[in-house]
């Protein structure tokens, strides 16, 4: 598919997403759906998507050995081996594992193929490509920050740990934008950070013309619902305030599964929409290549030790191969076998009779 | 199922990360605090603007002032000529922010009042009971504004 109709489909749906509630809300006051319906409607998809997902990962047999061996193999007490790119044991693999999850190995490894003309005649190169590495580093941990600040809507009383990512994020201390009237509150680093590295991950996306090739529309609508999700974030923090002490209430009131009515009617509309789109996005989360975060978890290739060559591994599915081995074969043809002065290897008893 | 043990302990994990607030919440109330007016406060029956404004707004507005009195010497806040400088389109910007944040639209008072830009000697005239009327819902909301820092707390008659 050419990658601009790929982008414009996902910026359509994404701006229906966007129109949805603020239509919905702003016009026609369906706050009961928006606030309420909606959400645990999404949430519930989003539960039930991710067990079933995950069992029916689960549910493939994993038979055979098949790590990615990136390092020498553990052998000979001589040779050294690659304990993390190439475990032995579980050590190594919760070892690799973590730094898979935590740091984006696989991607700190990532290099560039590159064709160069030197003197001498062409060469190829594999260029060291980093930027992608940290972009990714810096959008999931951003998220992972955003995502857990929002506990002080969520909780009551607020833990401790909010409020310690909440002062060493907003450590700056200064206005979103160096404007009267915009000094604040005070800007919190990862909602700019996410936004830039969201941005980076789609230019790179239509930058790199092989990366443009294999995207597709189902690549470009999460970056561009996540974008619209944190523009609404940043909006309604900074720019267009919505009275928040009616959001926790909202917001506990669907934990605790009796939202008040009362507390639907006092915030504008970009809550609204900021609701549906994080509602939009779990909901999709089951269905879509963003199941990688429990699919990290499960993926062969680096969670299984390379203990092929010390420990057996047998197909569970493998049946039962009838034998027809060769002693029983004599048995069975061996006078044949001697009458047509073919060589045996047990001698016919010779009969009583003769 | 291979590891099928270590999956679902896995899985159930991540659920309970995602579920986290649904226990942890269990017994608390959900309620929000709803600011206490004093007795004077009560009686003027009316603040600088909306009551939905000054709910979304009263930290932007604070700071506002502080700016406009500190850099410009603009020491008198007029609802009334601020309802009007908006109307003309002074900010197009502010214009904007008022009409998508709904009800936090621009407020005519019903009294065309001058009030003096401060904090000490302007908000908590009225709201003298700083810790029914601002800490509660800050607490509420975990946040912790540095008003204190410079200005004296007042104090309170039980």
């Amino acid at each position: 598919m050419n990658f601009i109709v790929s982008i414009l489909i996902s910026l359509i749906a994404v701006s229906i997403l966007v129109l949805i509630p603020w239509i919905g809300v702003g016009a026609l006051d369906l706050r009961i759906i928006f606030g309420v319906v909606v959400p645990y409607a999404a949430l519930l998809t989003f539960i039930a998507g991710i067990v079933v997902r995950v069992l029916d990962w689960a549910r493939s047999p994993v038979p055979f050995r098949i790590p990615t061996t990136a390092g020498q193999q553990w052998s000979f007490p001589w040779v050294k081996h690659s304990r993390i790119d190439n475990p032995k044991g579980t050590v190594g693999v919760v070892v690799r594992m973590i730094f898979e999850v935590l740091l984006f190995r696989s991607l700190f490894r990532n290099t560039r193929l590159e064709y160069r003309r030197t003197e001498g005649g062409p060469k190829l190169d594999y260029e060291w490509e980093k930027w992608l590495w940290l972009a990714a580093l810096v959008f999931h941990y951003s998220f992972l920050v955003i995502f857990l600040r929002h506990f002080r809507f969520f909780m009551e009383p607020i833990p401790g740990f909010v409020h310690l990512l909440e002062s060493l994020d907003g450590f700056m201390q200064t206005g979103v934008l160096p404007l009267t009237g915009l000094g604040v509150p005070g800007v919190y680093l990862t909602d700019m950070l996410l936004m830039l590295a969201v941005t980076y991950l789609f230019v790179r996306r239509i930058y790199v013309p092989q990366t443009r090739y294999i995207s597709l529309p189902q690549d470009y609508f999460p970056l561009f619902l996540i974008l619209a999700l944190g523009t609404s974030g940043i909006l309604m923090r900074y720019f267009i305030r919505v009275d928040i002490t009616a959001v926790k209430e909202l917001v506990l009131g669907l934990i605790k599964f009796g939202p008040s009515t009362e507390s639907l009617q006092g915030i504008g509309v970009i809550f609204y929409i900021h609701l549906f789109l994080i509602s939009v996005l779990i909901a999709y989360f089951p269905f879509s290549k963003l199941m990688h975060f429990m699919g990290v978890f499960l993926s062969p290739t680096r969670n299984l030790s390379n203990n092929s060559r010390f420990v057996r591994h047998i197909n569970p599915w493998n049946y039962p191969v009838k034998y027809h081995t060769y002693e029983e074969y004599e048995d069975e043809f061996r006078e044949l076998m001697v009458e047509a002065g073919l060589p045996v290897e047990k001698q016919p008893q010779p009969s009583a009779e003769e | 199922m291979y590891d099928g043990g270590k999956i679902i302990v896995g899985l159930i994990a991540c659920l309970a990360f995602f579920l986290s607030p649904f226990i942890y919440d269990a017994g608390t109330a959900a309620k929000a605090p709803k600011p206490v007016l004093t007795e004077k406060a009560k009686e003027a029956g009316e603040c600088v603007n909306s009551t939905p404004y000054m709910k979304a707004w009263h930290m932007h507005l604070l700071d506002t002032w502080r700016h406009t009195v500190v850099r410009n010497d603009e020491r008198y806040y007029s609802p009334r000529r601020e309802a009007r400088m908006a109307r003309l389109d002074k900010n197009l910007f502010d214009q904007w922010r008022h009409f998508v944040s709904d009800g936090a639209r621009r407020y005519v008072p019903k009294e065309d009042k001058v009030y003096y830009k401060s904090l000490q000697e302007t908000c908590l005239d009225c709201h003298s009971n700083k810790s029914k009327f601002c800490d509660e819902c800050h607490n509420y909301m975990g946040v912790t504004p540095y008003c204190w820092d410079c200005h004296i707390q007042p104090e309170e008659k039980k």
